[in-house]
């Protein structure tokens, strides 16, 4: 068993062992369940200081590395095929660290405790799984196995409409999912090894374009396969008009659920697209560039505006979500090094950002009970660890020089603007809307007057600490010295985009 | 063949007529108290007729009793499915009925004409086959004898079943007017060297569909299904919506690739019509109108054996759907989905059998909170719903890849998409019963009894959902080498 099926798989493992714990030992399912995520983290970051940086993968298996390949279903082509390169990295390497401290943060929970950890587990492999597979198939099955525990995980643990937005949270990312099947399989029935003649679900066979047995040829077809292919990962990230299901899912979720869905679950959509959209139809990709870029400042103006008028605490953070992601869109739709460095920087940072963001509501969720920006008041005055930490989160959240969000955009607004000039124009304003919206907010909730109703408010404590800090600090190291992770990207990116051209 | 030689074809279906002679008299013998051992030793029966089946896929591919039957792969697969889910009905049925003995011999005698039915070769034996397993459906659906939605149940089966077997009758016998055969390759022979008008032809095609839709619950001839399903005993629910479909299709298989269309070539991997008339653009609308339908009323209902009826008629809509290939990949896709949808459906039956007995409700809402009174039989019918819906990493998911790429291949794709969206509307109410029984907490707390009986059946059926999900390739190898038809 190679070092991923390791990573990917240990939450699985640690899933069954959990199900054999009394269901009344709460404390040790808990503490057991951090060590299973922690080690996935530990070997995660092993495999960083072994990855060859010169590589590129995209659509070569010898330029992966830490590759698998296994035979699964014979009679259908079907493979165990997994590897990982500079675009899939990052996002594993992240998903592996906010499990973990997304476990840590989900220690308060005292209802069906085992059950929680048990579907946070499924969903900790079905995560991994999406960023390693390179088989369509098996890329399919892990996006999947992700849907049933988030569904109970916002169903059962979350606020006051849980169901509601469970159920619609499911059914938007099914509808996305069941056309990326009609996708996959006609891809299967049009694309053929070269070395066997068989048709495959290998994506990477799917990216050589003289695989194509040409039955898709017509135009026409291939059009309409690119579209359903977008709805899928639109509805994930989520591109407008795609988006009502985020706001409903991130306010009811518990915060732990939070911070993977807008961590984690959103940058497979925009992974998605580069993984299989782009490399697998370049032409179209290219001819369809422009309106993913007017996507993009959609989301980034529209997200922006929305998050300015919101009233609760949470749900302005799910809005900024849409707007961040917008720059991903954007970076994307120019194709240039710096734009797409950009994008994927930003999916790096945002998802780091903004699980800082929700656990910090989270931290006074739990005190105050609510979180209305309006109720709250001065509280840099009764706690001021935690304003600091809110205020660093915040700022980074705007794009402030020094942290990972600027690093991200600046360099996604210097690829495009040579491409798209009045969209990033455009797109520039949304980061005044973002200062507006996340100044505004740091003004009502932190300074002021203290609102005499939490003068004796709990500071926050060691545990939230610890799941914040080390965001903080890899926001700053990384808005610092970008390097390690840019070179990280480096030769998969430039790859991608020799490969669109 | 003639009569003589086609016996040794025959000895499953000759046991199996022994054995219910046999258990006739040794009933009669029978105690009141002892009367449960009719049942374990019709299961016994089945059991063993299971593997007389098995040794037939080595028989050659031949047609007997001068071509009344014939004997091929697809019918030992469909006879192996019909013995299957009869012995598992009668499992389901042994904690419930244990006086009333006539009940197994009954399920017995509708296996036997679902055997018949599976190797139907001639238009007579469709209809005498169809109505063997009808007439004991109707007595079975009636059996709860006190209850009136029982017995409003079996008279509203008899009539509509009456009235769709005289359209079919009717059909048949155009059918025979312009061929003069009853035989259906005699008839493909006739059609293809004297070809009949083609508007006549047409219409005894759709009067036979009538019929054969009646059987499978293709809208629109389902109206009996949801009443009949609501009103019999819950394992005969089960019963219904698995064995006679499974044998239903089997027929509709083979009156379309002899009647409709004949192979191209020498081989059966690909079939052209007798007589173009868009009988593919048909069966495609009627298919999603059978998914869609079944999926939108589904939506709305509130009793779990009326959701779990309209849910079975959207999946039949799924099967007739790859019918609009022609071509072995479409029927191998569908045989598949069969053994799939059979292990599947009958784990969701079993927990709604055995849930429903102690709840006292067959309601929707009286499975509130059933997450946490009776963890693993609710854990398992939430299992048994997604793979119902079609998600991985489940069984259900996999019959559905195949049936969806067969028609993909084909160049379905308005089809296809059609099909996944019906997916998508079908995950709202199979995951409201869970919500049901998780997201709502219930009235009262105290855990629901279990026996061992019922967490064992549970588990023999979870354990091929789940691993078929991951690993199907045996379920794989059964079905491809299920298509070897008599042609």
């Amino acid at each position: 068993m190679g070092m991923i099926s390791l990573v990917t798989f240990i939450p699985i493992f640690g899933l069954l062992i959990v199900l054999l714990i009394p269901k009344q030992n709460e404390k040790a399912i808990k503490w057991f369940s951090a060590i299973v995520a922690f080690i996935p983290f530990l070997i995660a970051t092993y495999m960083w200081t072994q990855f060859n940086y010169s590589l590129s993968g995209i659509n070569n298996e010898m330029q992966f590395q830490f590759v698998e390949h296994a035979k699964w279903i014979p009679s259908l082509h079907i493979e165990y095929f997994v590897g990982l390169d500079g675009l899939s990295f990052p996002m594993f390497w992240l998903t592996t660290l906010l499990s973990f401290l997304a476990i840590v943060a989900s220690f308060g929970i005292n209802k069906s405790v085992k059950g929680y950890f048990a579907l946070f587990l499924l969903l900790e492999t079905g995560m991994l799984g999406v960023f390693v597979a390179l088989d369509f198939f098996l890329f399919y099955v892990f996006w999947e196995v992700m849907l049933l525990p988030m569904y109970f995980l916002i169903g059962i643990w979350g606020g006051p409409r849980r169901e509601y937005a469970a159920i619609k949270f499911f059914l938007y990312t099914l509808l996305g999912s069941v056309l990326m099947l009609v996708v996959m399989l006609a891809l299967y029935f049009n694309v053929k090894d070269p070395v066997t003649g068989q048709h495959t679900f290998n994506m990477l066979h799917m990216m050589n374009q003289s695989n194509h047995s040409g039955w898709l040829l017509g135009l026409d077809v291939r059009y309409w396969l690119y579209i359903l292919l977008f709805i899928g990962f639109a509805i994930k990230v989520p591109v407008f008009p795609f988006h009502t299901w985020l706001p409903d899912a991130h306010v009811e979720a518990p915060t732990a659920i939070s911070v993977i869905l807008a961590g984690i679950l959103l940058k497979m959509g925009t992974y998605g697209m580069l993984r299989i959209s782009y490399p697998i139809f370049p032409d179209i990709a290219v001819k369809t560039a422009n309106w993913l870029a007017i996507l993009g400042v959609i989301n980034i103006l529209y997200g922006a505006f929305v998050a300015m008028a919101q009233k609760d605490l949470k749900k302005l953070v799910a809005y900024s979500s849409v707007s961040h992601m917008g720059f991903v869109l954007l970076g994307m739709a120019a194709m240039t090094d710096a734009s797409i460095h950009g994008a994927i920087f930003q999916m790096f940072s945002h998802g780091m950002i903004t699980a800082m963001l929700f656990l910090i509501v989270g931290v006074i969720y739990d005190r105050a009970h609510h979180r209305q920006i309006d109720g709250f008041g001065g509280l840099a005055v009764s706690m001021p660890i935690y304003a600091g930490v809110a205020a660093l989160a915040f700022f980074a959240a705007m794009g402030l020089p020094g942290m990972t969000g600027f690093i991200a955009e600046a360099s996604v607004f210097i690829g495009s603007f040579g491409v798209y000039r009045t969209l990033t124009i455009l797109a520039a304003l949304g980061i005044v809307i973002t200062a507006s919206y996340v100044l505004w907010t740091v003004q009502r909730v932190f300074l002021g007057k203290l609102n005499p109703k939490y003068e004796h408010i709990a500071e926050i404590n060691g545990r939230e600490l610890f799941t914040l800090v080390p965001l903080g600090i890899l926001v700053i190291f990384f808005g610092i010295y970008p390097m390690p992770v840019l070179h990280l990207m480096r030769s998969s990116l430039i790859h991608l985009i020799a490969l669109m051209h | 063949m003639d009569n003589l030689s086609s016996i040794s074809y025959f000895i499953p279906e000759l046991f199996l007529s022994a054995a219910i002679l046999v258990l006739l008299i040794i009933d009669l013998l029978l105690k009141k108290e002892q009367k449960i051992w009719t049942g374990i030793l019709s299961a016994a029966a089945l059991i063993i007729s299971v593997f007389f089946i098995f040794r037939q896929y080595q028989l050659p591919v031949t047609d007997i009793f001068y071509g009344m039957l014939v004997a091929d792969s697809m019918a030992v697969l469909i006879k192996l499915i019909a013995a299957i889910s009869s012995t598992v009905i009668i499992l389901f049925s042994l904690p419930y009925v244990q006086e009333k003995s006539e009940y197994y011999i009954l399920i017995l005698i509708a296996t036997l004409g679902m055997f018949l039915m599976a190797a139907v070769n001639d238009i007579l034996m469709i209809i005498i086959s169809m109505e063997l397993v009808g007439l004991m459906s109707y007595v079975l659906t009636g059996f709860t004898k006190r209850n009136p939605k029982s017995d409003e149940a079996s008279l509203k089966y008899i009539l509509y079943a009456a009235t769709s077997t005289g359209v079919m009758a009717f059909g048949f016998s155009y059918l025979y007017g312009m061929t003069g055969q009853t035989n259906l390759i005699k008839i493909q022979q006739a059609l293809m060297t004297n070809p009949p008008n083609q508007a006549a032809f047409f219409i005894a095609i759709v009067l036979i569909l009538a019929g054969l839709g009646y059987k499978i619950s293709m809208v629109p001839f389902h109206f009996w299904l949801p009443d009949v399903y609501e009103g019999a005993p819950t394992p005969i629910t089960a019963f219904l919506s698995v064995g006679p479909k499974a044998a239903g299709l089997a027929v509709m298989i083979r009156f379309l690739i002899t009647v409709v269309a004949h192979p191209m070539g020498a081989s059966v991997n690909a079939f052209t019509q007798n007589l173009q008339i868009h009988i593919p653009m048909l069966i495609a609308v009627l298919a999603v109108a059978t998914m869609t339908f079944g999926n939108t009323v589904a939506l709305r209902q509130t009793n779990i054996k009326r959701l779990m009826a309209y849910s079975s008629i959207a999946h039949a809509g799924y099967m007739i759907m790859a019918m609009v290939v022609f071509n072995a990949q479409g029927f191998h896709a569908i045989l598949f989905y069969l053994v799939i949808y059979m292990i599947m459906n009958f784990g969701a039956f079993w927990v709604i059998i055995s849930m429903t007995d102690k709840l006292g409700s067959d309601e929707i809402s009286a499975f509130k909170g059933l997450g946490y009174r009776s963890p693993y039989a609710a854990v398992s019918l939430a299992i048994f719903l997604f793979s119902l819906t079609g998600l991985p990493p489940l069984a259900g998911f996999i019959g559905k890849v195949y049936l969806f790429a067969s028609v993909i291949k084909g160049g379905w794709y308005i089809l296809a998409v059609l099909g996944v969206l019906n997916s998508v509307i079908s995950l709202y109410y199979y995951a409201n019963v869970v919500r049901v029984m998780f997201l709502e907490t219930a009235p009262v707390q105290e855990a629901v009894p279990t026996t061992f009986y019922d967490k064992l059946m549970v588990t023999l059926l979870l354990a091929p959902t789940l691993l078929f999900g991951v690993y199907w390739s045996p379920v794989l190898k059964l079905t491809s080498i299920s298509f070897n038809i008599f042609h």
